[in-house]
């Protein structure tokens, strides 16, 4: 009766073996680890966690320093303030369509070149960025204008009479976004359409489908992922734009940008131009978040089941 | 039951391609026969993946003809030449479940939804992949994946399938497995098909001929035992089976190593320098140095032994210093007479087993 009463105990002293050192170690391992993070974990806490807060924090009192909602209602209430909303979507909406009926063709054809031709072009793409905005901005300016060089031109060909109206007002901002927004959907959009396996093409025309409906069947649906990040990253970019809108738009087009900066630098109301911050990040953080779940939907199959 | 594409026959003539300077095919001609089996084999380089490009028109000839039956299809647009092609990689589209691929080309075809539907079904059956129809691409296995593939390949019951390295993905025991069954699909639709692989083996299972290719020509195009049995070239013989090579002379009829005379069933080539193809699981451990007649006898030392299990292999010196490798199963008679290394060993070769080929 002895033995089996000593392989119970030795069993029994086995499931716990070390147990509580082994824990131990576990532990303090994870603080280790949370050691080795801290440093940058106390960067995110520094540059964006207390200036985030603290711009929400500002956007809760009015002018007086009283603690109100004020900053808030005055989205509702002012006419102005829904007017530069519906504008800045609109120009967001335009360039970004803009950017996506010129950057496919492009990207497309920077996906089809051979390496080398490809990596000479993208070079083209990449330049401007490394002209600064202002500068670049200055120069559509100068093209554009009543007396710039499309003007000009035009009207020693006689195509035109009078002077085009294209800088100074709408189609000036999107005119400028636009070139200066484009390189960020051709590059996430060429980098997506070079993962198409070109088998895949060679497979659809293999199985009857000729050139277009290849690119229509395959081609087009597998690129859209990075088409939607393109559109994801200008749209989101056109939202927070100033220098452009600023300086083409002669003052006609407000964006939520420029009224930002004028409501604190002309009008030194900071709570109010919190305000328009926090109601930016909130809406591009929506945003995201949309685009976010439609990708996730496409990927369970909406497409697929079609 | 089965979806039975009428077979033709494929007729390729004076197919010539070149990459810049670079002549991948040269003036190349073959006949594949219709409802044929033919293997494409040869290493990397040879051209074997070039010619089935150019027959599913992705690659653009030189110069050349291809007939299917009697149409010319030399500059017939790919999806106009109603070709199967089952891809190295799938190429399965990854944006559509496994139904929407393999109903792909019905759907290019405007097939009616019905009768899409029940061809489909009836191509998943065939590939043994029933209901998976909903399944993504990236919920299969690569077998599986591989059967999408195949059923996609010939839903629409093409006139003929082209299939490049389609097993090479794989791992060894589906890969055995699936050339069986590819063999016997192949057997059951009676599709004319071009298969490439450098895999001899697979080439060997599978196919009904062979078309060795080398440089951008084809060696030798044979069934599969008379290339194993005859190989007309060293190629060829180096790259069907194991082979050793011994350097013989032809003089006076009759064929000479050093001094031995040499006995062989083929005729006797011309006269000049030879090789002699010795295969080793042809090769026998004699007990004398004096065996019957029709029997050619090496004088060599056994150098190694390795024990494979189910078999051995035996590493013999000649005294030129040639090395010989000899193939035989573990029986036990075998076994109880097995020399140790070092020792001198006489190995046979029958007559008929001694095959020659021209020295390059």
């Amino acid at each position: 009766m002895s033995a089996p009463a000593l392989m119970q105990e030795t069993a029994g002293a086995g499931q716990d073996l070390n147990a509580q050192a082994l824990r131990t170690d576990a532990r303090r391992e994870s603080l280790r680890l949370l050691a080795l993070l801290s440093p940058s974990l106390f960067l995110v806490f520094a540059i964006i966690i207390v200036p985030i807060g603290w711009l929400f924090w500002l956007s809760l009192f009015d002018e007086a320093g009283a603690f109100s909602a004020a900053n808030y209602a005055r989205f509702f209430e002012q006419v102005s303030y829904i007017k530069t909303f519906t504008t800045t979507f609109k120009v967001a909406f335009i360039v970004t369509g803009a950017c996506v009926l010129l950057g496919y063709p492009l990207a497309y054809m920077l996906s089809q070149l051979p390496r080398r031709a490809a990596s000479i072009c993208l070079i083209f793409v990449i330049l401007p960025f490394w002209t600064s905005v202002l500068v670049r901005t200055y120069a559509w300016l100068v093209i554009l204008q009543r007396k710039g060089l499309i003007n000009s031109w035009l009207i020693d060909l006689g195509v035109i009479s009078q002077p085009l109206s294209l800088a100074n007002n709408l189609s000036g901002v999107v005119i400028g976004m636009t070139h200066i927004l484009l390189p960020f959907l051709v590059l996430p959009l060429y980098a997506s359409m070079k993962t198409i396996d070109t088998d895949c093409l060679r497979a659809g025309m293999n199985l009857g489908a000729g050139p277009v409906a290849t690119f229509r069947q395959i081609f087009f649906p597998l690129s859209l992922p990075g088409l939607a990040s393109g559109v994801v990253i200008v749209f989101v970019l056109c939202l927070g734009f100033f220098v452009t809108p600023a300086l083409m738009g002669g003052g006609k087009v407000i964006m939520w940008a420029m009224r930002m900066e004028q409501t604190t630098s002309l009008y030194s109301n900071w709570g109010a131009g919190a305000a328009l911050g926090v109601v930016l990040l909130v809406v591009t953080l929506a945003l995201l978040g949309l685009f976010q779940w439609l990708l996730g939907a496409r990927a369970t199959g909406v497409w697929s089941s079609r | 039951m089965s979806i039975a594409p009428s077979a033709l026959p494929i007729s390729m003539r004076g197919i010539e391609k070149r990459f810049g300077s670079v002549a991948v095919l040269r003036d190349l001609n073959l006949d594949v026969e219709a409802g044929e089996f033919l293997t494409l084999l040869g290493p990397s380089g040879s051209g074997k993946t070039t010619l089935l490009m150019i027959l599913a028109g992705f690659v653009r000839a030189n110069a050349g003809s291809i007939k299917v039956g009697n149409d010319e299809i030399i500059t017939t647009p790919p999806h106009k030449r109603n070709i199967g092609m089952v891809f190295q990689n799938y190429a399965l589209f990854p944006h559509m479940n496994v139904f929407h691929n393999i109903a792909f080309p019905l759907k290019q075809r405007s097939v009616t939804a019905a009768k899409t539907a029940e061809r489909v079904e009836k191509a998943l059956d065939l590939v043994k992949l029933q209901g998976l129809g909903e399944r993504r691409v990236d919920q299969l296995s690569g077998g599986q994946r591989q059967r999408v593939a195949l059923a996609r390949a010939i839903v629409f019951e093409p006139r003929i399938v082209l299939m490049d390295e389609p097993l090479s993905a794989l791992d060894k025991g589906l890969r055995e497995h699936m050339q069986i069954e590819l063999r016997a699909l192949h057997r059951r639709l009676g599709m004319t098909t071009v298969y490439v692989t450098h895999d001899q083996r697979e080439a060997i299972t599978m196919s009904d001929r062979i078309a060795v290719m080398n440089g951008g020509r084809i060696e030798q195009l044979d069934r599969p035992e008379t290339l194993y049995a005859t190989p007309q070239t060293r190629f060829v013989a180096g790259f069907i089976g194991e082979s050793n090579f011994i350097p013989v002379e032809c003089r006076n009829g009759s064929v000479w190593y050093e001094d031995r005379r040499i006995h062989t069933a083929a005729p006797v080539p011309a006269a000049g320098q030879h090789l002699m193809v010795v295969r080793p699981e042809k090769l026998r451990l004699l007990a004398n140095a004096e065996p019957a007649s029709g029997v050619n006898v090496l004088n060599a030392t056994l150098s190694d032994i390795i024990y494979q299990g189910d078999s051995f292999v035996c590493y013999a010196v000649l005294r030129d210093g040639r090395q010989l490798t000899l193939r035989d199963y573990c029986r036990s008679d075998v076994l109880a007479k097995m020399p140790a290394s070092g020792q001198p060993v006489s190995l046979g070769l029958d007559a008929q087993d001694t095959i020659l080929v021209a020295a390059d």
